[in-house]
């Protein structure tokens, strides 16, 4: 079992959960977030007076993944993200020990 | 002795103090009505892109004015320049004409201070067709065909409906020729924010997700403040279009009031029957239905007629706000469900609960009036209609082509506060607020950034 997490661009978040839904995965954790990447480095302008912010906004969606799904929903999610510009975000996948689905009791893979 | 001599100059004015006094403070209330709409509006949609929803009701106000008092004003209460269609255009170019008090001629009020309350009038028109295309619209395109369409829509059609004939004074042919009955502007004002509405709706297109999402208002709390400004101000509106502190005014105040009241029961009552709840959002919007429909009837109506119109107007616009699933438009914020459909209820129900013991002293069918009124009524509406759908889908059609009226997708995807102002409306975090960005506007470094 995998944890996989994606940090995309609030515009792109909806594509992201159509593919995941496309490969059958219905369940998903949606936060709004801000994160500083490479995309850091920004100069915001309010009032006509200049600032340097290091956090841009940010969608985080996490989904736990069977370990033989894992390939086709990293690259499902990576190819929805993708604009090809800076900032469109990052994919990385961490290892579970284990799952609990709450209402039953099921664990692991049962549970996912 | 100047002062004296100056007031022979003039010669007698008919001036009225108590007039003027209420003219002032009414108009004073219909600029309030901006505000009030825009935080209508602005609850109603996504909170990603509230601000500029409120934003084209403010740039609209600003752009309105000025354009009414260039050239507006001339157009729809000029001389006629034949048929009853415009008003001369050059007549009070820049509205400078009537700084000489004996401009006013025979008026108990300053024309001055009835331009100003004339084009607040076509603000709160224009601000009103923004609903229908609300979270999509690109704003300086938005505020080109405020523009132009308040001298080609709502001008000639404020002549044909509000300028009475007086004197050697020619007005528009809807109010002298045929003789229909529009005490605050249910033609020129409800019917043709919810054409022209429509007509923008089918420009622009639907929002992304329309149908698949809910997209409900996200703070109801400044949509009730929104209504309950736009009551309050509407009493200018409704009853300052008496021009005068007088016995009409207090009748169209009772039935402004009565119409608001039974509005907003006929639509919740319609929900509690029809869905099992009576919801804020629908007491909001049933007060707006009935005020709209007691807007051109209010003259003409007893109390007991008031309620009845209020009431059937919010149980009908109830319905006709889902019109739009069914066929397809969308109507963002239901300019369509609630200003047509509301406006043509109020123009045409004239012939129908018209009482000639109102002020504007016509029978209706149901006190033994006929069909008569009914028909010009009917007449003018649809003309209204016509017109103000026909022009302003062209206008939309022919800025889409020109300067694009569509913001990018992944603008409209992320929020058109950010993307359009370079804000947000709502900084709620609290530990990284100051330090977080995407509430500015950006200036990336990288040239690859987006």
């Amino acid at each position: 079992m995998k944890l996989v997490t994606a940090v995309v661009k609030p515009h792109k978040w909806e594509e992201v959960k159509e593919a995941l839904e496309a490969l059958g995965i219905a369940g998903m954790t949606v936060s709004e977030v801000s994160g500083a990447g490479r995309q850091r480095g920004h100069t915001e302008v309010y009032r006509g007076a200049e600032y340097d912010v290091s956090l841009v906004p940010k969608v985080r969606i996490e989904v736990l993944v069977d370990d033989h799904d894992l390939d086709d929903v990293v690259r499902a999610v990576v190819a929805a993200a993708r604009t090809g510009r800076i900032g469109d975000g990052k994919v990385w996948v961490t290892p579970v020990e284990m799952v609990v689905r709450v209402r039953t009791g099921e664990r692991d893979e049962a549970a996912i | 002795m100047r002062v004296i001599a100056h007031l022979l100059l003039a010669g007698p004015s008919n001036i009225d103090t108590g007039d003027t006094a209420w003219l002032l403070a009414a108009s004073a209330l219909v600029l309030l009505m901006a505000p009030g709409l825009a935080f209508f509006y602005g609850g109603m949609v996504r909170s990603k892109s509230v601000l500029n929803m409120m934003m084209m009701t403010f740039g609209a106000l600003g752009v309105v004015l000025i354009v009414w008092t260039a050239v507006g004003y001339s157009l729809a209460f000029g001389d006629d320049i034949g048929l009853g269609l415009l008003g001369r255009p050059t007549q009070y170019a820049g509205l400078g004409q009537l700084l000489d008090p004996a401009s006013n001629g025979t008026s108990t009020v300053p024309l001055l201070l009835f331009a100003m309350f004339q084009g607040l009038f076509c603000v709160i028109t224009a601000a009103l067709v923004s609903g229908a295309i609300a979270d999509r619209a690109r704003f300086g395109t938005w505020l080109v065909f405020v523009a132009v369409w308040s001298l080609v829509v709502y001008a000639p059609v404020a002549h044909w409906v509000f300028d009475i004939s007086a004197g050697d004074h020619h007005g528009g042919w809807l109010a002298n020729a045929v003789g229909i009955v529009d005490f605050a502007g249910g033609m020129p004002v409800e019917i043709c924010s919810g054409a022209s509405g429509l007509a923008l709706a089918l420009v622009l297109g639907r929002r992304l997700g329309f149908g698949r999402d809910p997209m409900r208002p996200h703070n109801l709390t400044l949509v009730m403040i929104g209504a309950g400004l736009l009551w309050f101000g509407w009493y200018g509106f409704n009853a300052g279009s008496a021009l005068g502190a007088n016995h009409k005014a207090a009748v169209v105040f009772a039935t402004t009031t009565l119409a608001g009241a039974a509005g907003t029961l006929g639509w919740i009552a319609l929900e509690r029957w029809r869905d099992g709840k009576a919801t804020s959002f629908g007491a909001a919007s049933g007060m707006v239905a009935g005020l709209v429909a007691i807007t051109p009837s209010g003259g003409s109506l007893s109390p007991l007629g008031a309620i009845a119109m209020g009431a059937v107007a919010g149980a009908v616009c109830a319905i006709a706000v889902g019109l739009k699933h069914r066929f397809g438009y969308d109507d963002s914020l239901d300019v369509v469900g609630v200003h047509l459909v509301g406006g043509l209820i109020g123009t045409i129900g004239i012939g129908i609960l018209g009482t000639a013991a109102a002020p504007t002293g016509v029978d209706g069918l149901l006190y033994g009036g006929g069909v008569t009124q009914l028909g010009r009524q009917t007449l003018g509406a649809l003309v209204v209609l016509g017109y103000a759908f026909g022009v302003s889908l062209l206008l939309g059609r022919f800025l889409d082509r020109t300067l694009g009226f569509r913001v990018a997708r992944e603008h409209e995807l992320g929020g058109l506060d950010l993307a359009t102002h370079g804000e947000a409306a709502y900084d709620l975090h609290t530990v990284t607020a100051g330090r977080a960005g995407g509430h500015g506007i950006l200036r990336p470094h990288h040239p690859e950034e987006d």
